[in-house]
């Protein structure tokens, strides 16, 4: 759910309005967004999956600390998407483990 | 660039502050940040910071930090971002890793202002999306202006829980509440009280015992605690929650003052291991300086004025200032510190942290 | 100790508050519209001092001292309310008509209320206590974006009320 309006932050202003793919399916983001942040946004929950168990992980820290939040970006596995930003046309999979160079 | 005369790692308020004090005595200065966006914690501060009006007192965290942005600007620091600092070797070289390559940056001193990062508390069910550290909440909320969920259960009451609490409602959010372990309240009483006003519980002597749901918060199960902090059968309970927060804690990141050979101290109340440093922020390795919570768990306020700190100390030692000049600005930003450590929640801070900051001094260049 | 109260529940007490230097007498109270300052420990902080342009708020060195409010020099113009950074400083006047008085308090919270709004005044707990009526809602650029609600309410609750229920406080969203 994004804030549009803040009693501090104000308004949220008028960004240019990007699409990326994430699991296949497409996702509105906006200029500035970190790819977390836009999946937070449209209501993800899940961001990987652990190696033994396929349980899924949220985000946790939101720094870049903890890598609970990466995602295969473009095919590079381990992205962490809670710092990184998003870029049209970014092609976003869901990975296992420690992922996959795709 | 391969050289300069001091590195700063870590672009938060005690990064920043030190970055403007050397660039402002005219030396060259290379500040390093691995985030996309300098400021560390500070843009998440939407609230106004306390301390001496004199000191940006009554200032948001925000304002605070597009002010030192400005003066990075003016000064003529030059920023790295994206960029991560991954290890520091003989004869001060830094290794750093960005846009695809690795060079090594020689730097004649180094200010490590790396920050902390949240502890965690395992309990049955902490993995599953939907528990978060309480920072994390507040980076997405201030900073990103997303919010992951609207039923917020808080845990713990010290000064980033109440304010995280009290910045969820302001988001938009509802929470359900904070639960605190100890029989009494971690953090600053107006900070409870602005929470309390509008009917958020705060229950002590409570924890959680363990989380519901499947595949994603869905409540927690609370649970009483005795005198001896043991969970009491019977008085467990169940909440509604969509979102857990844990604000336990936070602990210095210290790998880099690792790597280098760093002295270290263990004070859990400062958050764990702390690198051992003097009043001149410096640490057992001579030419390079700490500040803020890498320096052990304090507040913003206390980063920008250890930053500030080290900063002169550094450009003191590469001869940029004069002993007296430097004395002098360096006995004020004294005087300020030891002012923010007064006090029932500071003074214990101060008792910490002073004993291990002897007084040794860096008296001449190089 | 005065903050024990409010270090064990979060907020203090009627008893515990006029124990402090911050909190008016009764027969200022009866006076006129004053500040009542709820600061009840010492936490180094003295933004209050610096902007009451009447000298009616002293905290001195060190700052952790507990601000001490001048009853004769307070004119109740309200500035400190929304200078304190804990949003603890509250403006009130028992003399703004019989049976009634006038509650200031600083609000940062979407939707704000407007003049003429039907509110549900809360205590310190935040348990509505009675209903009030807004009266006025002031968002100057020196507030810095702190909104300072003035709300009226029957002459009893003036020591009591100290804001009013947020709308989506209990109900998952806003």
């Amino acid at each position: 759910m994004r804030i549009t309006d803040h009693p501090i932050l104000g308004r949220e202003k008028p960004r240019k309005e990007i699409t990326i793919t994430v699991d296949g399916e497409p996702v509105t983001a906006y200029e500035g967004d970190m790819i977390a942040a836009a999946l937070v946004a449209a209501g993800w929950r899940h961001f990987r999956l652990t190696r033994r168990h396929g349980e899924p992980r949220g985000i946790f820290c939101a720094i870049g600390r903890c890598t609970d939040c990466v995602m295969n970006v473009n095919g590079r596995p381990n992205v962490r998407t809670c710092i990184t930003p998003v870029e049209a046309g970014m092609v976003i999979t869901t990975q296992t483990g420690s992922g996959e160079w795709t | 660039m391969e050289e300069t005369d001091a590195a700063i790692i870590g672009a938060g308020p005690a990064g920043l502050a030190a970055a403007i004090e050397v660039a402002r005595a005219g030396g060259r200065v290379v500040l390093i940040d691995e985030n996309s966006r300098p400021g560390g914690q500070l843009f998440k501060q939407i609230h106004k910071f306390f301390g001496s009006r004199t000191h940006d007192a009554g200032v948001r965290g925000i304002t605070i930090a597009h002010h030192l942005l400005e003066e990075c600007d003016r000064f003529g620091v030059t920023t790295l971002l994206d960029t991560v600092a991954y290890g520091i070797f003989a004869g001060n070289g830094i290794g750093l890793a960005g846009g695809g390559r690795t060079w090594t940056l020689h730097a004649r001193r180094i200010i490590l202002a790396a920050g902390a990062s949240e502890k965690a508390l395992p309990f049955p069910g902490w993995t599953l999306p939907g528990v978060m550290g309480a920072g994390a909440l507040q980076t997405m909320m201030n900073v990103h202006r997303v919010l992951p969920g609207r039923r917020i259960l808080m845990i713990g009451s010290g000064n980033v829980g109440l304010i995280v609490s009290y910045q969820a409602l302001q988001a938009g959010a509802d929470v359900v509440a904070v639960v605190e372990a100890a029989p009494s309240i971690g953090g600053y009483g107006v900070h409870a009280a602005k929470i309390r006003r509008t009917g958020i519980p705060i229950l002590t002597s409570h924890t959680v015992k363990r989380v519901l749901g499947d595949d994603h918060v869905e409540g927690a199960e609370l649970v009483a605690l005795d005198e001896g902090w043991h969970p009491i059968e019977g008085t467990e309970r169940q909440v509604p929650a969509d979102t857990i927060c844990l604000s336990v804690g936070l602990t210095p990141l210290t790998e880099l003052a690792r790597m280098a050979g760093c002295r270290f101290t263990y004070v859990p109340a400062l958050g764990g291991h702390v690198p051992l440093h003097n009043w001149d922020m410096q640490t057992s390795r001579d030419t390079l300086y700490v500040a803020g919570d890498i320096a052990g768990i304090e507040e913003a306020s206390t980063a920008l004025e250890e930053g500030r700190l080290a900063g002169m100390a550094a450009a003191r030692s590469l001869g940029l200032l004069t002993e007296g000049d430097a004395a002098s600005k360096k006995a004020d930003i004294r005087k300020r510190l030891v002012s923010l450590r007064e006090g029932p929640f500071g003074r214990l801070r101060r008792e910490l942290k002073e004993p291990f900051m002897k007084g040794r001094e860096i008296t001449h260049a190089g | 100790m005065p903050a024990e109260g409010i270090g064990k529940r979060g907020y203090c007490t009627l008893e515990e508050l006029k124990g402090t230097p911050g909190c008016p007498g009764d027969e200022r109270l009866c006076r006129g519209a004053v500040a009542v300052i709820e600061c009840l420990q010492e936490i180094p902080c003295n933004p209050c001092e610096e902007v009451c342009p009447h000298g009616a708020i002293t905290v001195g060195e060190p700052i952790t001292n507990l601000p001490v409010l001048a009853e004769d020099k307070c004119c109740g113009c309200g500035l400190c309310l929304a200078a304190c950074p804990g949003l603890a400083i509250f403006l009130v006047d028992v003399t703004s008509g019989p049976g009634e008085a006038e509650v200031s308090f600083p609000f940062e919270f979407l939707p704000l209320p407007e003049a003429g709004d039907g509110v549900a005044a809360v205590n310190r707990n935040g348990d509505i206590v009675t209903a009030g009526t807004v009266l006025s809602v002031t968002n100057p650029q020196r507030n810095d974006r702190t909104p300072i609600v003035t709300i009226s309410i029957p002459r009893e609750f003036a020591m009591e009320v100290r804001g009013i229920t947020i709308p989506h406080r209990g109900k998952g969203q806003r």
